[in-house]
């Protein structure tokens, strides 16, 4: 840490450890990250919602909890939130015009207390597509959220705001929620670290669900040491979420030295390697370069996977929405809409049968991770859209493009395996694309691990959008 | 399955079944949607599962 250090390009650890030791004040930071906000959310459309004096009056209270000798492990972090998170007295939008006539929320979700008790500083609320059934950060009612790395491009959905927040340094740290792949996809265009943890590990008290059995939530980040110090501070059990599992808090900081010693890593080959496109395999191949890696693996009925996490969504979402979708179908973004309307008519024996493969699907991957340890995966087919294309062509059909940008993370959700995507930047390219480090069912610290590793020797980075830096 | 699934007349079906406004120039995209859906449904559906595959009342990774 030097006194140079700027809270608007420094990591979380970083930053937390300034103001630890007395070096920063927190309430300095969050002014920073406040003229951050200011100066780049007009263009980026990040923000739906901050809170500047919560935020500050926070902020004062971590600072002489500091000086009284608390312990805050993310001592004066300024970090936001998808705005489907409660936040107290704020309406929880989760993207949609419809969600605005609700009251304010009375209380913060589990995660946005669990932070606040690290010592983290909330900033405020972020965009995503309405009710989080998108992958593009397009939403007819809040505009368009924009790639940091090129406003002329998607941010990527449905935690789009997370994306866009923590790639143009608003915000050092950012919390998502993932059903089908929305933290992994705005990872992989905004070129973050972006954890999406087991299925079950992390309470989601306090937030507008989307499809209860797939939805998770997860931290995106500038590093991976920073995905691990949030990831320690969001664990805890919470009996209010009726999916979250009983399971041991998993301390990931200091398994992070560790490194990839010892682990079986293997490239994910048929489905994951036929639908990419050249930058996205170009992106697998050089991070399995850079760990050695040349084994390759079949994931069976990887397509088959994906097919049931969208029949599944298509059903249980627009049940969530059954009252809504018929009373008020106009008051809902259009290309979410006609998705809703046309989940109410899927046949129940459809469902069924999608949810008895994901038994069958769950089993056969637990029998290849006794072989292996990690899987490297795409993230996304391609790297950010331009905004508005309609369709993409891959392996030579062409399809819409809104609803397969999750290719290849759906089939890794479906069964709530922990993945950190990973930024890469190959050689003269001016996107960003990400990998994803897919771990054993409650095993992020092995993915964590890898993605510490691939940081600190390079491999993988996400500098702040605009900043001076060689890709 | 019926391999001769016709989204116009489900959609036409559904929507009295279900009670659902769908606007003319909707329709054509609500149909497209129910039509992507089967044809996901379709390759789920063609994968033979032994009898004692139950799904998990609360899935657990």
């Amino acid at each position: 840490m030097t006194a140079q250090m700027d809270p608007a390009t420094s990591s979380a650890t970083e930053i937390a450890s300034a103001v630890r030791t007395g070096e920063r004040r927190a309430v300095d930071v969050v002014l920073t990250s406040l003229k951050q906000i200011e100066a780049l959310n007009p263009a980026l459309n990040a923000f739906t919602d901050v809170t500047r004096e919560r935020a500050l009056a926070e902020a004062e209270s971590v600072d002489a909890a500091v000086a009284a000798g608390a312990d805050l492990p993310m001592a004066g972090v300024p970090f936001a939130v998808k705005n489907l998170f409660d936040i107290k007295g704020v309406v929880t939008r989760a993207g949609s015009r419809i969600n605005l006539e609700t009251p304010p929320a009375t209380s913060d979700a589990t995660l946005v207390t669990n932070l606040r008790k690290a010592g983290a500083v909330l900033m405020g609320g972020l965009h995503m597509g309405e009710f989080a059934y998108d992958f593009t950060g397009e939403n007819a009612h809040d505009g368009n959220c924009l790639n940091p790395h090129d406003t002329g491009r998607m941010s990527g959905g449905s935690s789009s705001g997370s994306g866009a927040a923590a790639a143009s340094g608003m915000v050092p740290v950012t919390l998502g929620s993932d059903t089908n792949g929305s933290i992994r996809v705005p990872s992989s265009f905004c070129g973050l670290f972006g954890l999406k943890p087991t299925y079950g590990r992390l309470s989601r008290h306090g937030t507008f669900p989307f499809v209860g059995s797939l939805d998770h939530l997860g931290p995106l980040a500038r590093s991976a040491r920073d995905l691990s110090l949030v990831f320690d501070a969001l664990q805890g059990r919470d009996e209010n979420d009726p999916a979250q599992a009983d399971r041991p808090h998993l301390a990931t900081c200091g398994e992070l030295d560790k490194g990839t010693d010892g682990l079986r890593i293997a490239i994910a080959g048929g489905y994951f390697r036929q639908m990419a496109q050249p930058e996205a395999l170009s992106a697998v191949d050089t991070v399995a370069g850079a760990l050695g890696v040349s084994a390759e693996i079949d994931i069976p009925e990887a397509a088959r996977a994906r097919a049931s996490a969208y029949v599944i969504t298509a059903a249980e979402g627009a049940n969530l929405h059954l009252d809504r979708i018929m009373a008020r179908p106009q008051d809902f973004d259009p290309d979410t809409r006609d998705r809703f309307l046309s989940g109410t008519m899927v046949p129940a024996v459809w469902v069924q049968q999608a949810q008895r493969f994901r038994s069958w699907f769950r089993a056969m991957m637990r029998g290849i991770f006794e072989h292996v340890d990690i899987i490297l995966a795409p993230a996304t087919p391609f790297s950010a859209l331009p905004s508005g294309t309609k369709t993409v062509t891959l392996d030579g059909e062409t399809m819409p493009a809104r609803p397969n940008i999750g290719l290849f993370t759906q089939p890794i959700s479906f069964i709530g395996l922990p993945v950190v995507a990973v930024p890469v930047w190959l050689d003269g390219a001016s996107l960003p694309i990400g990998v994803q480090i897919i771990a054993p069912a409650w095993r992020e610290d092995l993915a964590l691990r890898v993605a510490d590793t691939l940081e600190r020797t390079g491999v993988c980075k996400a500098p702040v959008a605009g900043s001076k830096f060689e890709v | 399955m019926s391999a001769e699934f016709d989204p116009k007349s489900h959609v036409a079906h559904m929507e009295k079944v279900m009670g659902l406004t769908i606007k003319d120039d909707w329709r054509p995209v609500v149909e497209a949607h129910i039509a992507a859906t089967q044809k996901a449904a379709e390759l789920v559906l063609a994968f033979p599962l032994e009898d004692d595959v139950e799904a998990a009342p609360v899935f657990e990774a």
